[in-house]
């Protein structure tokens, strides 16, 4: 059977330069990067070559940049880390609705625990945030701003730089240094261009697992002279903010990776930029009843998010899973909590075109034959399940 | 990973949550009241439940044969995820022959053994399918007696 992976934002296959990157530190140059040895120096050296070489990538300097397993520990090292070093300064963070649960349970957190009060910004209909409701919300109490630089959902991409400049301009009139400002860009390496003199941040996530490179390897840019707490006690390692043994194929593979990513950048967005607006554009032609979700102009090149309407979104997406097309949806189903997608209600979707939600995420390995293979069989499955539906949504408003 | 470089899942044609009872039921759901019947079939009781908010709506028709209290058919439709469609089609064919008293006492729990079983955070759609069985004949009940 014909396999098409639609799920690239969910994670993204290891390139084979990555593989080929990491393969000499499994068990050739194997030492601890801490030993004073010459294999420990080697080992360290590979460390500080992808440090050096993310740094530039991200305009920052190489002591800036902290490794970590991942994404999820990244915002958190940012989110708690940040709180609880400032936490005599001020109780107050500001987010948005539509944030990765990795950013929004560390803040739910704080609120329940900490004694923090959290603002979470809403968005437009186009799952954008409008920097001005930002700007609303600070007060002298104010620590943190967090908001993603591009949506795991939608796709949408958020103004960070513009945000960035309010917030330095709020600092400058209040002469202070808060609130400190974060980004969660795992969606947005390797498609967009993250600067992080440009976006004005002071924290930056970045992940390996959404940028071909392996899973277990994320990076917090902490901008100088901005602190966090850490959430590890141990070692020296990452100047004390994240102890424990470097995993160096998984540092040494994310560098790589987000070194090829930014090489392939404008050409890989034209061909995906093109690929999803002819996809999606088909859907929307072909299939009666369905609705992009976010920003047609202001979204990741890869990203297509669409609700059909009365066909519910895991029904959808295990049919398509027998056809060999996999994909991710917004439905309640998939989730634990059997609420359909934060993001998408932040939207102001009603909740039977979030259940609906089906999100497509093309990929390097994406071809126009993969995407023409769903267009055949999409229409069919869905028209199966709105055979087998009583319901009769409409949803006029778009 | 396969040759062409794509994921090459070993139970990739299945998907691995469900029991084979859930996903024969999901993919070739039976009973399922058709375009073409919906507006001519005469049905005894209707029933329905659930709502778009929380992502499951059923609705159920039956026939009964007033004489012998027997339910001689039963369609439905569904909104809902794979295993709230195997649910509803699992409860037709379980429904079909058995009087209506019988079929009020179906329980949640008849459903999910019959499917051979649901994932612990799917079991209130199996919930769902036998209160709009009930409704159904509640409302054959109300016209009936």
């Amino acid at each position: 059977m014909k396999k098409v992976y639609l799920d690239n934002a969910a994670t993204t296959p290891v390139r084979k330069e990555v593989v080929e990157a990491m393969r000499p530190y499994f068990n050739r140059i194997y030492a601890n990067p801490s030993s004073f040895h010459m294999a420990g120096k080697e080992a360290s050296d590979a460390v500080q070559e992808a440090r050096k070489t993310i740094a530039g990538i991200i305009g920052a300097r190489p002591q800036e940049i902290y490794f970590c397993s991942g994404g999820t520990e990244s915002d958190n090292m940012a989110i708690l880390g940040a709180a609880r070093f400032y936490k005599r300064s001020g109780n107050h963070i500001i987010t948005t609705r539509i944030e990765h649960h990795a950013v929004l349970e560390p803040i739910h957190h704080l609120e329940f625990s900490e004694g923090f009060k959290g603002t979470y910004i809403g968005v437009g209909e186009n799952g954008v945030v409008d920097p001005r409701e930002i700007e609303k919300a600070l007060t002298s109490n104010t620590i943190l701003v967090s908001v993603m630089m591009a949506n795991n959902e939608v796709g949408t991409i958020q103004p960070i730089a513009e945000i960035g400049k309010i917030i330095l301009k709020w600092r400058k009139k209040n002469n202070t240094q808060f609130p400190l400002f974060h980004t969660d860009a795992c969606q947005a390496a390797g498609a967009l261009d993250i600067d992080v003199r440009k976006l004005h941040v002071d924290f930056l996530t970045l992940n390996g697992s959404k940028i071909y490179g392996p899973k277990g390897a994320g990076v917090l840019f902490v901008r100088e002279g901005a602190r966090i707490d850490p959430l590890l006690r141990g070692g020296a390692q990452e100047r004390g903010l994240r102890p424990g043994t470097e995993n160096v194929p998984a540092i040494v593979g994310l560098g790589r990776a987000l070194e090829l990513a930014q090489k392939e950048r404008e050409k890989e967005n034209a061909r995906l930029i093109r690929l999803r607006d002819w996809f999606a554009g088909e859907i929307l032609k072909k299939v009666p009843g369905t609705y992009l979700n976010g920003d047609s102009e202001k979204r990741l090149p890869n990203n297509v998010n669409i609700s059909f309407l009365n066909c519910e979104g895991e029904a959808l997406m295990l049919y398509l899973d027998a056809k060999g097309i996999f994909v991710s949806t917004g439905s309640a189903c998939t989730s634990q909590t059997l609420d359909p997608s934060h993001v998408l209600l932040a939207m102001g979707l009603p909740p039977e075109a979030a259940h609906g939600s089906v999100r497509f995420t093309l990929g390097r390995e994406t071809t126009r034959d993969d995407l023409k293979y769903v267009l055949r069989v999409l229409p069919e499955i869905v028209k199966k399940l709105r055979d087998i539906s009583p319901t009769q949504f409409e949803y006029g408003k778009k | 990973m396969a040759k062409n470089n794509k994921p090459d899942l070993k139970k990739g044609e299945q998907s691995w949550l469900y029991s084979p009872e859930v996903k024969d039921h999901f993919y070739n759901p039976r009973n399922v009241m058709g375009d073409n019947e919906i507006k001519t079939y005469e049905a005894d009781g209707v029933g329905e439940v659930g709502s778009p908010a929380c992502g499951d709506v059923m609705r159920m028709w039956i026939k009964v044969d007033s004489k012998t209290r027997k339910i001689i058919d039963c369609k439905w439709r569904t909104f809902g995820c794979a295993s709230a469609i195997a649910a509803t089609s699992v409860l037709s064919e379980m429904a079909i022959g058995m009087t209506v008293d019988e079929a009020k006492k179906i329980k949640p729990e008849d459903i999910t053994k019959k499917l051979q079983g649901l994932p612990k955070i799917k079991l209130h759609c199996s919930v769902l399918g036998d209160r709009a069985l009930r409704a159904a004949i509640e409302d054959w009940e109300s016209k009936n007696q």
